[in-house]
């Protein structure tokens, strides 16, 4: 009946046997005990869920777990790093960048995942690299704000934007 | 007493978002219990249908399952889904948790599965069986009160829910000697709140105890846990309500669910807690939905431009049941529709009407944003046809600074204002002339460029309880820790918006304390003494000032006690920096810490001095606020696609006194994005069978980050006379205010083409349309 899966989360390694049908935003929340990651819609649409997999926004509601076997996930309980906040948390921090705080995991990962890929983004590419995350609450400008934050911080000292 | 405010004002970041921003924060499904079963709902398909037999025998021999409940099972065990709108003849038809013999809406839950997991609870529900014999639906409002329109409730003569009159200052004399009626309809477009989390419910039972504990993502834990002890039939001190991080609400989880009884009846039923969580389909299928309103509006003018009165029929589709407060949001925009204008006269005739739909109720800004969206509309529409700038007819009829507090004709008294100052430093900060010579120039060239005014006010700070459904005050405690921590119970159950930043640096400047060493608890009935909750732009200006006058009180026993010590008549204390000193010589002092001690160790006490360090306030507040200020949309119609860009958005708003101007920020461009989405994208559709064609994200445009622009927020500060902190509220201003600018500006563009209206939500296929029948003529 279960299929085996191994698969890495925030870099502890996991092997699990899983009901194939088991999605992975379920097998993170209620095997792995990670809620931080959100369900807003079991639809792909708002992005709640986003997780990174190998590196890459995902969003965990409408995958299998057993399509994660293998692959190296991140979620918000791991991005930030022997007790010190990824840059983009921060900007959420200090930018004033949720309110409810319930798509805010994904938008930070999906934040996290642009800067990787393009640490200087302009306004309108962070507008619609997050245009899969909804967010109710802010009205997004604080949470480009945040991410534009982000990329100051991340940006290696000296060089000019 | 008074100190230098250190922390008031501040853009302080927000003490919640450490547990927000790395995942630790537990909202409903989050919480895990020992044993825990899950629920699912079966609800119906049908908008109107007699329910025939129900078969659950499959479902119940299902993997997994422990019960399958219906309507009839319940029957006289719960009470019914209660409402607290109180309006003369109102017919309030039963509303059970389950539907019994009869559905009037499709998404109405028909029987609900408990199983060991909620993979599941989901297949039994699929193996129930209904045999439902469809009944005629009525879906349009103002069919549904034509004569032979099938009734949504057959035991009631017609679909009129209620009706709702006011006359104030003979308008019909006032309509006769205008010298222009101007007259439109608009319609305020069925919407649906769509809080990113969405509703759910945890319960648990402890028989020997006999201890109910119910955890739910609401916006009201004390209120729900009345209702719940009624439904259920248990003592109220039986019950304890959580609300625990709760994922948004606009006013979609100020509401009492069937679900919510339900749950917790299955938790005392099973002995094992239960938890349910709504899928994104149920949330816009049986979560309330907000507006659906049509306005006929008549104003008489001079001809100079002054509004001499209004009339307005105004039809509200309630849908098939009350919640909550369905039946009360229409009077809500009644009270509010003069606008901020010195109107004389008005004459109101609100009918609410039952059809095959989701209950309408409070979504943010609640009947609000419908008034002043048709009275804003109306004065431009004013200026349109008598040919005055729509700036020269907002001037004509604003009350001046000194007409305040201002009675209007609808009865109620606006606070405080000065409308001409936001509106002066809006159009400064567009460069209002410019941009009209621009747009000339522009349509010369065949292009669209609009300039949209919203200058508004609201109705916030609800309110005083003889103006409220249930009661209209706010609890707050203030607890000195004997370590000279502080702790804050407040009433009001905040999800979003703050309050535990905000409050903290209240604290802050009055103890002379850091907002580090302040904890503001909320959302737990045992914990926090009766309160009423977060809604109606209300938690810091009425739970706020109770915990503010909390710790006056508290001041004042510090300074009995600090007296004491030194020696010295209390009225000479003063606090700050930690420190309680003599006034004059700062040397003599007592340290915070050594007050508090004294207060708690009791050693030496003042005459009559209760040890401790508590106090708790009910505030009532003697009046509503009014917070206003003016919007400035300014867009760009794309010729050839008709695509609304938004070129630039200008927020001037006036919440009296800030606390924090980060978070007030945050409310503005949350309210002003949910504003624009009503204008340009969202609207909850049914068909003519009552399905709702809009039934998922996929369907139902929400604003997303790349569709809307960056927002220019300003400020000016006009006191509230109402509370000590001079606060108002800011948690919908941008929802009230700024639809109609939206809609203005693409109106105002379109102009040379004749347009006069366009129904929201202004689609580009809408205005493509009205651009190729521009082109024709």
């Amino acid at each position: 009946m279960g299929v085996r899966i191994s698969l890495k989360v925030n870099g502890r390694a996991h092997t699990t046997e899983v009901e194939p049908r088991l999605l992975l935003v379920h097998y993170l929340r209620d095997l792995l005990g990670l809620t931080g990651t959100h369900i807003g819609c079991e639809t792909s649409l708002c992005g709640a869920c986003t997780v990174l997999l190998d590196g890459k926004a995902v969003k965990s509601c409408t995958l299998l777990a057993v399509q994660a076997d293998g692959a190296d996930l991140t979620t918000i309980e791991g991005l930030a790093r022997d007790g010190k906040l990824h840059p983009v948390q921060e900007g959420f921090w200090e930018e004033h960048g949720l309110q409810c705080g319930y798509c805010t995991p994904g938008m930070i990962l999906a934040g996290a995942a642009l800067l990787a890929g393009n640490p200087d983004p302009s306004e309108a590419e962070i507008r619609r690299a997050i245009a899969g995350n909804l967010c109710r609450c802010t009205g997004y400008q604080h949470i480009v704000n945040a991410i534009q934050s982000a990329a100051r911080k991340m940006k290696p000292s000296g060089r000019k934007r | 007493m008074a100190t230098k405010a250190k922390w008031v004002g501040q853009r302080m970041k927000r003490k919640e978002d450490p547990r927000l921003i790395q995942g630790l924060a537990h909202y409903v499904d989050d919480l895990a219990l020992p044993g825990q079963l899950y629920a699912a709902f079966l609800r119906s398909p049908y908008a109107h249908a007699r329910l025939q037999r129900i078969d659950r025998s499959a479902a119940e021999r299902a993997p997994g399952v422990v019960a399958v409940l219906v309507g009839e099972d319940v029957r006289g065990v719960l009470g019914m889904i209660p409402t607290a709108s109180a309006l003369p003849e109102l017919k309030v038809p039963p509303h059970p948790p389950l539907a019994i013999e009869e559905v009037n809406h499709v998404g109405e839950p028909v029987a609900v599965v408990v199983a060991d997991d909620r993979y599941r609870a989901r297949d039994a529900v699929d193996l129930i069986e209904v045999d439902y014999e469809p009944l005629p639906a009525v879906t349009d409002p103002e069919k549904a009160l034509e004569k032979n329109s099938p009734r949504v409730h057959a035991q009631f003569k017609d679909n009129q829910a209620c009706l709702w009159k006011v006359e104030a200052g003979f308008p019909d004399k006032a309509f006769a000697k205008a010298a222009h009626v101007v007259r439109q309809r608009f319609v305020n477009q069925r919407l649906i709140p769509v809080a990113m989390e969405p509703r759910g419910v945890l319960a648990s039972y402890d028989a020997g105890a006999e201890q109910l504990t119910v955890w739910s993502s609401t916006q009201i834990p004390h209120l729900l846990r009345t209702q719940l002890a009624a439904m259920l039939n248990v003592p109220e001190m039986r019950v304890r309500v959580i609300a625990p991080e709760v994922g948004g609400g606009f006013g979609s989880k100020l509401n009492v669910y069937g679900e919510e009884a339900l749950i917790a009846h299955l938790a005392m039923k099973l002995g094992r807690p239960v938890k349910w969580i709504e899928t994104r389909r149920e949330n816009f299928l049986a979560t309330i939905h907000g507006r659906d309103q049509i306005n006929d509006v008549e104003a008489a003018v001079t001809k100079d431009g002054r509004i001499l009165a209004l009339k307005v029929r105004l039809t509200a589709d309630l849908g098939a049941y009350h919640q909550l407060l369905t039946a009360v949001i229409p009077t809500l925009t009644g009270l509010l529709l003069l606008g901020c204008y010195k109107i004389p006269a008005v004459k109101i005739e609100y009918v609410g009407v039952f059809t095959n739909k989701m209950a309408t109720d409070a979504y943010r800004g609640a009947g609000r944003p419908e008034a002043t969206f048709l009275i804003e509309r109306m004065v431009d529409l004013v200026a349109l046809d008598l040919g005055i700038d729509p700036v020269e007819v907002r001037r004509k009829n604003f009350p001046r600074p000194k007409d305040f507090p201002y009675s209007t004709p609808t009865g109620v008294i606006y606070d405080s204002g000065n409308y001409e100052a936001t509106l002066k430093k809006a159009l400064e900060q567009v460069d209002y002339t410019k941009l009209r010579e621009e747009q000339k120039r522009l349509w010369k060239q065949g292009r669209y460029l609009g300039i949209g005014l919203s200058t508004y006010v609201e109705i916030c700070a609800m309110g005083p309880s003889s103006a409220m459904p249930a009661g209209g005050w706010e609890s707050g405690t203030v607890r000195i820790e004997p370590t000279g921590k502080v702790t804050v119970l407040t009433g009001a159950s905040p999800h979003g918006q703050g309050q535990e930043t905000s409050f903290a640096q209240i604290v802050a400047d009055e103890l002379g304390i850091s907002p580090e060493d302040v904890i503001v608890t909320h959302g737990d009935t045992q914990a926090v003494p009766y309160g009423i909750g977060t809604f109606g732009s209300r938690a810091t200006a009425v739970g706020g000032t109770a915990m503010f006058l909390s710790l006056q009180k508290l001041k004042q026993k510090l300074a009995r006690m600090a007296g004491h010590l030194l020696k010295v008549d209390p009225k000479r204390i003063e606090i700050g920096e930690g420190k309680l000193f003599v006034k004059g010589s700062p040397k003599k002092s007592k340290t915070f810490l050594e007050v508090v001690q004294a207060a708690y160790m009791a050693k030496t006490l003042p005459a009559g001095f209760e040890p401790g360090l508590e106090a708790t306030t009910f505030f009532e507040p003697s009046n509503f606020t009014f917070p206003f200020g003016a919007h400035v949309c300014v867009v760009e119609v794309d010729a050839e696609t008709g695509d609304v860009h938004i070129r630039r958005y200008v927020a001037v708003d006036d919440c009296g006194n800030v606390i924090n101007p980060l978070l007030v920020d945050g409310q503005v461009h949350g309210g002003i994005v949910q504003s624009i989405g009503q204008a340009l994208f969202e609207e909850a559709v049914y068909d003519e069978n009552g399905q709702l064609v809009t039934g998922e994200l996929m369907d139902y445009a929400i604003p997303r980050a790349a569709d809307v622009p960056r927002l220019e927020t300003a400020r000016t500060v006009t006191p509230s006379p109402v509370n000590p902190m001079g606060v108002k509220g800011v948690g919908e201003a941008g929802t009230i205010a700024a639809t109609p600018a939206v809609v203005n500006a693409v109106v105002d563009a379109l102009r040379p083409l004749g347009v006069r209206d366009i129904p929201m939500p202004l689609k580009r296929e809408r205005i493509w349309e009205i651009l190729q029948a521009g082109k024709r003529a």
